[in-house]
């Protein structure tokens, strides 16, 4: 779509022009947000209240970053997000764990070694990437209690892997789906398993897949809400649910710069993630949704 | 050879199609796909089918703080529908949504044409537009919630500039405050559209558009005549996962108006979590989830549909 | 003894019959094509071989054993696929000697096998380098040399030289039949193209629908075809079928054949090839099969041809292929196809004398499609 010839007439440039402009514009009102974010986090307070949104920090200082870290208050306690930042790392590492080897599992068995009715299983699995989760709330917590892990980071593990691998069945599914089957033929002949075709044949060329898999799971657990606020404690709680309770606990002064110290301290690692490999989840992601 | 021999003889013996079938002997690997996979079968028959019937179950009964089973039919349907607050909330998603899925396609769309010119450093202003996208809704509304903060926002700056009757105080206006929500949402996701879009774009067959502008058409006609049309699976995929996003909205709500001003923009998500978790009301809670999730079944069963309806037929 | 028996095999997807009971033996070193156009069961049957699908009827022995409910590892065998399936992420040594890998054997075994072969195909200068950085032509030899690092009891190819171009497809062809000659192996190789048929195998399945139509030699499929399908498949340009009346011809038979705007053409039948089934359809249509070559151009200096028909008709087309010069005649209802020398001398439109050859003539019915004679 990108061969397309034009003249090069002053209209054509004026046209280039507006068309830079528009992009440009649009950039800002993405990034500005983010700007300001950072830019506030970094001012002291007397610094917010006198100046604007986009007036550039006079004494930039780290002290917003160290209070919302170890000190603001979430609630009842005023120990910062410092601690509820590793229980997000806590729940989140082993839960994209889990459900990408089950995701990269099922997909495998689903496509390579298809039954009489393998895709009524996928269909099945598929319906859970669709529900809105409000649905399975009350019964969760009922189950977690009797399996003795409600408000438990295990808990947390739990529910996300049960409602990840519906995401990661597909994508693994939809990308071995294009991997020829008559390699896995050829290493039947040669004499390979199950598993041994899985580890040796398809997991060395699914690394495009991981990358999606492991990205989206990764933002999806990092950033939950709802499940976090339902199913932990005050100890357990992951980020997204403790700057909440910072930015709505009403105890004295409003301290939006530590707000978004905070706030920034939560999206940070989502951030580091896509900026690195944002481009190789892009290209996987939309490979899958453009061919269905 | 000369055990082979026998296996001759009854190889030449003809066999009817009904022989029985001996197991091949690899039928530990002829089951192993199957055992693999039953977990998750298991996991998401329990979770995702045996939740939904329990909640079902449950929105039949009067339970408050805890789970009862003393059933009253459909008589927490009926306070729902009784309920102004939950009338709000519907009517609240009816306008974010539209407006939520509307804004992002256009502009969703209308990026992805800009971006495909060949522009330079286009990388880097996919970036820009994609990165709301990792962040968590909550961060999206602790950010906005200060950017629209009359007093410190961008009413405030707007205001410093010498407009001094500027006003855009949305999020203290019970009747405005739901276009805030749209505000930040489509902040978050329309960078995520643009970026469908313009891989549906780069799928198009060059040869198409040449073959337009042999035929003495315009650039936006072009676009508009030819190239969009090709792109209907996209706008599909793309209205399916906004749909889905808007009709789950609750993290946002939570963390831009807390519903508020008032109740003013409550949605299902947000209803439904206060009735069933702060409010003691799991009956009426686990009723306005079954109305959700019938919801996002309108949706997505006409849309598997005709997935696989194109599917099937090419 | 038969390297490899097919009894009476049965597959069915639902209840569409793929494969309807096909019986097939080959002795040990003898190369099968099975041949057919697309959807006719040779690449089912193929894999029913290989036990990636497994039958469901009839049973399959490989070197006398029955082997129909084995799993592939367990049958011995090793196959050449048409995309080539070369493990992506190992190097060509990995992909060659993989399969022996899995069979456990020793290190150094594997070691000489991957040279022995490496040896034999030419690649061992390719023999650490990866599948995506090899040509199409390089690919085709790893394929093969992974088949023939185990030396098993039967090799299956799976229209192997399909997705190779036009110049190379000759040379391998070739190549696969030195090493046929060479190796003495067992092959069964499945293609949709007849001319790798004739010049590689030594026995010809040709099929259709899931049947056998004909099991056979190179020459018997070519020369003696049980039915216009077959004579229709085999052979390039294909035969030409022309539409008949036998009538009586004092005491033999001749078939006359109308040619609008043009004489009738009577061909005398010769005696000697005169069958019993000829008798029953005497004044009833026929078809008449004519191969290309079996015409040839009049030469009044050669007195052998005087044996054949001569004709004599109006060139519609004249095709020089280089080797000789295809003519497209009207004779019967339609145009059909002469072979002539690269000599012949004649332009569109002019009129040509045209000796067939009815000793290699051969007739069908014209509703069973079934050959006469």
């Amino acid at each position: 779509m990108a061969n397309v010839i034009r003249r090069q007439t002053p209209a054509a440039r004026l046209g280039r022009g507006l068309l830079y402009g528009v992009l440009i514009l649009a950039a800002l009102f993405y990034i500005l947000p983010l700007v300001v974010m950072l830019m506030t986090s970094v001012k002291p307070l007397s610094e917010i209240s006198a100046g604007t949104l986009l007036s550039l920090p006079q004494n930039p200082t780290l002290e917003p970053w160290a209070k919302a870290w170890g000190e603001a208050c979430t609630g009842m306690r005023c120990d910062g997000i410092g601690g509820y930042f590793w229980n997000s790392f806590a729940i989140v590492i082993p839960a994209v764990l889990i459900s990408t080897t089950i995701g990269a599992l099922n997909g495998y068995a689903l496509t390579k070694w298809r039954f009489k009715g393998s895709e009524l299983v996928f269909a099945l699995m598929l319906f859970g990437c669709f529900i809105p989760f409000q649905v399975v709330l009350l019964p969760m917590a009922q189950t977690l209690g009797w399996l003795g892990i409600s408000s438990s980071r295990a808990g947390l593990i739990l529910v996300h892997v049960v409602f990840g691998i519906a995401f990661t069945t597909l994508f693994f599914r939809n990308f071995y789906v294009g991997i020829p089957n008559e390699l896995v033929s050829a290493a039947k002949l040669d004499g390979a398993g199950f598993f041994r075709i899985f580890w040796r044949i398809l997991l060395p060329v699914s690394a495009p897949i991981i990358v999606v898999s492991v990205i989206w799971q990764f933002t999806q657990i990092w950033n939950d809400f709802l499940f976090g606020v339902a199913f932990s404690a005050h100890n357990t709680q992951p980020v997204t649910v403790a700057l909440n309770n910072l930015v709505n606990t009403s105890t004295g002064v409003r301290e939006y710069n530590v707000d978004m110290a905070a706030a920034m301290i939560a999206a940070l690692p989502t951030l580091v993630v896509y900026v690195l490999a944002g481009k190789y989840f892009v290209r996987g992601l939309t490979a899958g949704s453009v061919k269905g | 050879m000369r055990d082979t021999l026998p296996m001759k003889n009854t190889a030449a013996t003809p066999l009817g199609p009904g022989t029985k079938r001996s197991a091949p002997s690899g039928s530990l690997q002829a089951w192993l796909p199957r055992l693999v996979l039953a977990p998750s079968v298991a996991i998401s028959l329990f979770f995702v089918y045996g939740f939904m019937l329990w909640t079902f179950v449950l929105s039949l009964t009067s339970s408050r703080m805890l789970p009862s089973y003393n059933f009253v039919g459909f008589g927490q349907y009926a306070r729902l529908m009784a309920n102004e607050r939950w009338w709000v909330a519907s009517t609240n998603l009816m306008i974010f949504g539209v407006l939520f899925v509307l804004i992002c396609l256009v502009i969703g769309a209308f990026l992805a044409i800009l971006l495909d010119q060949k522009i330079r450093q286009e990388g880097a202003l996919r970036t820009i537009y994609l990165y709301p996208m990792a962040l968590s809704f909550i961060v999206t509304g602790v950010v906005w919630k200060w950017l629209l903060n009359p007093q410190l926002g961008i009413q405030a700056m707007v205001q410093s500039w010498g407009f001094e009757s500027f006003r855009f105080d949305w999020i203290v206006d019970p009747d405005m405050a739901i276009y805030t929500l749209v505000i930040a949402a489509v902040w978050q996701a329309s960078g995520f559209v643009m970026a469908l879009f313009l891989a549906g774009l780069r799928g198009i067959d060059d040869s198409i558009v040449k073959a337009a502008q042999l035929d003495g058409a315009s650039l936006p006609r072009i676009y508009w005549r030819v190239v969009m049309p090709c792109l209907r699976p996209v706008v599909f995929s793309a209205v399916m996962i906004l749909a889905h996003i808007a009709i789950k909205s609750f993290d946002l709500v939570v963390a831009l108006t807390g519903g508020g001003p008032g109740y003013a923009t409550d949605l299902p998500a947000t209803f439904m979590y206060a009735h069933a978790f702060t409010r003691a009301q799991i009956g009426l809670g686990s009723a306005s989830a079954m109305l959700m999730l019938g919801g996002v079944l309108a949706i997505l069963i006409p849309y598997l549909y005709s997935e696989l309806r194109s599917r099937k037929h090419g | 003894m038969a390297a490899l028996e097919i009894h009476n095999v049965r597959k069915e997807f639902g209840s569409e019959r793929v494969l309807k009971d096909v019986s097939i033996s080959i002795d040990s070193g003898e190369f099968l094509i099975l041949v057919g156009p697309s959807g006719c069961g040779k690449s089912t049957l193929m894999n029913a071989i290989a036990g990636l699908e497994p039958v469901t009827s009839g049973n399959i022995y490989i070197d006398g054993e029955d082997v129909t409910w084995r799993t592939p590892a367990d049958r011995d065998i090793a196959m050449v696929f048409q995309s080539y399936a070369l493990y992506p992420s190992m190097t060509v040594r990995q992909n060659i000697s993989f399969g022996l890998e899995m069979r456990k054997v020793p290190k150094a075994e594997r070691t000489a096998a991957v040279e022995r072969v490496a040896d034999l195909l030419q690649i061992t200068h390719l023999l650490e380098r990866k599948p995506a950085q090899l040509s199409g032509g390089q690919r085709q030899r790893v394929a093969m040399g992974r088949a023939l690092a185990r030396e098993p009891k039967v090799y299956l190819f799976d229209e192997p030289l399909s997705n190779l171009d036009a110049k190379l497809r000759v040379d391998m062809r070739t190549e696969i039949k030195k090493l046929h000659q060479r190796l003495g192996t067992t092959i069964v190789y499945v293609t949709h193209d007849q001319v790798e048929a004739m010049t590689l195998a030594d026995c010809i399945a040709v099929m259709r629908d899931g049947n056998i139509l004909q099991l056979g030699t190179p020459d018997e499929v070519y020369n003696n075809p049980v039915d216009m399908f077959v004579a229709g498949f085999m052979g390039s340009p294909s035969m030409n079928f022309i539409r008949a009346t036998l009538e009586d011809n004092s005491g033999g038979y001749q078939l006359r054949i109308a040619t609008p705007g043009e004489e009738d053409l009577i061909l005398p039948w010769p005696q000697e090839r005169v069958a019993a089934a000829l008798a029953e359809r005497l004044n009833q249509p026929v078809i008449l099969g004519l191969r290309p070559e079996h015409f040839s151009e009049e030469d009044e200096r050669l007195t052998s041809q005087a044996e054949g028909t001569l004709l004599s008709t109006k060139v519609a087309v004249v095709e020089p292929t280089g080797a000789d010069i295809l003519l497209r005649l009207p004779l019967g209802e339609h145009e059909v196809t002469a072979r002539v020398g690269p000599k012949c001398a004649v332009a569109a439109g002019e009129r040509l004398a045209l000796r067939i050859d009815m000793g290699r003539a051969i007739l069908f019915d014209s509703e069973s499609e079934q050959r006469i004679a």
